[in-house]
């Protein structure tokens, strides 16, 4: 049972306790970089592999198919592969289109100047990326948040605050430009996001409540406040819970034409993206935050301010998952309504793990994870699967990614000796 | 905010100031309890508490309990300032537990403000305080296990709302909800030894590794209800436990319809405070638990098996948390809701930590979120001028506020949430 007890095996050394990891250097080549690849992609396969079961059980006729196995065993498994081959298939042509209907699309715009048909062909990429461009902010909160050892679960709340005041400052100021309008209604949100968000940080910093029981009630708060709003101060007159619209001069700018939703948020959210890489790594600020995430006691001892790195770092976590949720609203909901973010603060743990708390990393992880949103979307209509599947999905990556031995079990790969677990939190209090 | 230089004059100060704060904290709620009440209530009204309500076990009458409102909210603000200023000259040994007393103060000033004129069943109230109580409770108690151990399970959520799921769908298809709650039982247990087997197998971040569990819970049984149970809606209707009076005790005014009248699942709760209390301070097996989540390095120089200790705690923790999901059927309306839990795990957690992770402690805690639970479904009925979103809050910043006053002196077991690796 504990492999730990017998004699230590040759390819799995024990790994050396948390503090000597620290000063390790990363092994450099090939294999290292493949293994930072290779980890990943394998945690998705299983994945995926495993969600097939889920499909496959999901479905009654399958299963009564299974039920006969012993009879005739080839007809299970065929009518099993064709279900995932349909389900699969639908995920890809929902999340990148269909090549040959592109490709169709192209040759009559090319042809007749007819743009219509290419426009629709276009539709699953542009979903993907609309669907990345909130993943991307709210990955990159939940992983600023992991590089000072915080664990920020209250992205989804931290998203409804910021949605909340960007969707108030674009409805209520009407007649101002763009250009003061726009900026105006994004900081709205971020302020917003990063205020109730810093309450969490506050609260860790001089109480040592932790944070992630905090953000998860600050969660709950944060939904019944936006019920209120949405029904009370905020409500459209005449409509259900809903705000009125948002000013077209807070909109972020559309970039494609109309079916298609994409717009300027997804070059924002990569713009942000690189500016959170500059603040870790290339500002005191956020070298501060790191080191107070790497080993809050040598921090100390280096005479840098706990409290106040940790409030720092929640307050901007908290103004990436308020920007996560006004690039929804100005982008491409242009009003609030409840429950309009359907679970993008959650998904972000997953990303910011996947994307190993990187912002490239998460940027990939993003985009990923838009193309199975709108891959499942697809999937949903076309195989008739529940959009939750895509929740299963994400909590396996999340075990996966988090336990690279388990993947390294099930493929059997051998480890490289330097590749420590990261730690991304710590336990109650500091 | 930590001192520099730790030596006795230090040390001194911060608690005087500590204790000082606490005084200031508990005449802020004399001032709150007088200003917020008393302008709302007409000079000679009066509020009628009922003692009485009607079960099937008869409970005797008592007549109902009326009060002048005016002057018990005065009363109450005077006892609320007193402990105030008796903790600020002389200073109480615990003021955290008194904490405790002052939110109870506040709550009756509520009540009475919010009652004045009308009438409002208390024993109704407090009965339903324990059924609220019992999902907290059990997630403490499952807390108290792992964390014991040093094993952090933030997990209780996936793990009731997981067990909720199974035990709904065997107790309906078999008819009988003694096997759903079998179910219920061997599911938690699986997901803990998961659970266990991730952070001492794998030694997976462990606060990770319970999010990924909540994540997969609500995925699977969100896509289970989605794709299966809303075409076999029979499997969704499950018999529920009924409560069982126990003679005599039933018949005894309030306390018997609170603690005595209750369904099989709530008398399983009482009955595992108790056990978790003398197991985990008067056995073998409690020391050796204590002994790994404190010092695992120091036990198993003892000759104990810290892996297997904490694989064992994890299981029962798991099992705990299971029978705390099957009270969310079995032990209601017996059916099924995405999400039921509602976040129910997270807030036993803080009881555990508001209870020092014991189990008495942590029961009594979860007593007090589930008073807040409870009075924000009765507020409604009221009809007082608050949103009810707001009333609907109230658990929530109950937990956060208990948990940023409490916590920063609260002491975790010293080895809580790190992986041990045998040398």
């Amino acid at each position: 049972m504990n492999r730990q007890e017998k004699a230590p095996q040759p390819e799995k050394p024990t790994p050396p306790p948390v503090g000597e990891k620290e000063a390790q250097k990363k092994p450099a080549g090939w294999r290292a970089a493949l293994n930072v690849i290779l980890l990943p992609f394998l945690a998705i396969v299983t994945a995926l592999i495993f969600s097939s079961v889920f499909i496959i059980i999901s479905d009654t006729e399958l299963l009564n198919l299974w039920r006969d196995f012993f009879n005739a065993p080839s007809i299970a498994i065929a009518a099993s592969l064709e279900k995932l081959k349909i389900s699969y298939g639908a995920l890809l042509s929902g999340g990148l289109g269909d090549p040959a209907r592109i490709w169709h699309g192209l040759q009559v715009w090319l042809k007749t100047g007819d743009k219509q048909e290419l426009i629709a062909s276009l539709e699953g990429i542009d979903r993907t990326l609309v669907y990345s461009t909130p993943y991307i902010f709210a990955g990159l909160a939940v992983a600023l948040g992991f590089r000072c050892g915080l664990f920020n679960i209250g992205v989804e709340g931290q998203l409804f605050v910021g949605a909340m005041a960007a969707t108030y400052v674009g409805y209520s100021i009407k007649g101002l430009p763009m250009l003061i309008h726009l900026p105006l209604a994004l900081t709205a949100g971020a302020l917003a996001g990063a205020l109730w968000s810093a309450i969490a940080g506050f609260l860790k910093a001089y109480t040592g409540a932790h944070e992630v029981v905090t953000t998860i009630m600050l969660n709950y708060v944060a939904f019944r406040l936006s019920d209120y709003m949405l029904t009370g101060p905020m409500k459209r007159s005449g409509f259900n819970p809903v705000s009125p619209p948002v000013e077209k001069s807070a909109w972020l700018p559309k970039l494609a034409p109309d079916p298609l939703r994409f717009h300027a948020g997804f070059f924002l959210a990569l713009a942000v993206a690189y500016f959170v890489y500059w603040f870790l790594w290339k500002s005191t600020w956020g070298f501060e935050i790191r080191t107070v995430g790497a080993n809050p006691s040598a921090a100390k001892y280096a005479g840098i301010s706990i409290p106040k790195n940790f409030i720092l770092a929640m307050a901007i976590s908290g103004a990436l998952a308020g920007l996560s949720g006004t690039s929804e609203i100005l982008g491409v909901n242009h009003f609030m309504a409840q429950a309009f973010s359907s679970g993008y603060g959650f998904d972000s743990i997953a990303l910011a793990l996947l994307g190993k708390s990187h912002p490239l990393g998460v940027v990939l992880a993003s985009l990923l994870w838009g193309f199975l949103r709108a891959g499942a979307t697809r999937m949903q209509s076309a195989a008739g699967i529940p959009i939750d599947i895509v929740q299963i999905i994400q909590g396996m990556v999340i075990v996966f990614v988090a336990a690279p031995a388990l993947v390294r079990m099930i493929w059997r790969i051998r480890a490289i000796a330097e590749e420590g677990e990261t730690i991304f939190t710590r336990g109650w209090g500091t | 905010m930590a001192p520099k230089t730790l030596n006795w004059t230090t040390i001194r100060h911060r608690y005087l100031r500590q204790n000082q704060i606490w005084g200031v904290v508990f005449i802020l709620f004399a001032i709150a309890i007088w200003t917020l009440f008393l302008p709302g209530v007409e000079p000679g009204e009066k509020a009628k508490f009922g003692l009485n309500i009607v079960t099937a076990a008869k409970p005797i009458k008592v007549p109902d309990l009326v009060v002048p409102a005016r002057i018990s909210i005065l009363l109450l603000g005077f006892i609320a300032a007193f402990l105030g200023g008796w903790q600020l000259s002389k200073g109480f040994r615990e003021p955290q537990a008194l904490l405790a007393v002052l939110l109870i103060l506040f709550v009756f000033a509520f009540l009475v403000w919010a009652t004045a004129g009308k009438s409002f069943n208390l024993t109704g109230m407090l009965a339903s305080t324990v059924l609220r109580a019992t999902p907290i409770a059990f997630g403490a108690l499952s807390g108290v296990w792992c964390e014991r151990t040093a094993v952090i399970n933030i997990a209780i959520e996936g793990m009731m709302l997981s067990a909720a799921f199974t035990s709904v769908i065997v107790a309906s298809a078999t008819g009988s909800p003694y096997w759903g709650l079998l179910a219920a039982i061997i599911t938690g247990a699986l997901l803990g030894l998961l659970l266990a087997v991730l952070a001492i197998r794998f030694r997976v971040d462990q606060i990770i590794a319970g999010t990924a569990i909540n994540i997969f819970a609500i995925g699977l049984t969100s896509f289970l209800s989605h794709s299966w149970l809303a075409e076999h809606q029979n499997l969704n209707a499950a018999p529920n436990f009924k409560p069982i009076p126990i003679p005599i005790l039933a018949k005894i005014p309030v306390l018997g319809p609170m603690f005595f009248n209750v369904n099989l699942i709530v008398y399983i709760m009482f009955a595992l405070v108790i056990i978790t209390h003398i197991v985990l301070f008067h056995t073998r097996w409690g020391l050796r638990m204590r002994a790994v989540g404190e010092h695992p390095k120091a036990a198993d120089t003892l000759g104990i098996n810290v892996y297997l200790t904490r694989y064992i705690s994890v299981t029962i923790g798991g099992i705990i948390a299971g029978l705390g999901g099957a009270y969310f059927t079995l032990g209601s309306v017996g059916r099924f809701d995405e999400e039921m839990t509602a976040g129910k795990g997270f807030i036993g957690l803080a009881a555990m930590i508001f209870g020092k992770w014991t189990p008495i402690g942590g029961f009594i805690a979860s007593f007090i979120f589930g008073l807040a639970d409870a009075l924000q479904v009765k507020m409604a009925i009221l009809r007082v001028p608050i949103p009810s979103e707001f009333l609907l809050m109230a658990p929530y910043i109950v937990t956060i506020v208990v948990l940023s006053g409490v916590v920063g002196r609260a002491i975790p077991p010293a080895a809580d949430g790190q992986p041990y690796v045998k040398e």
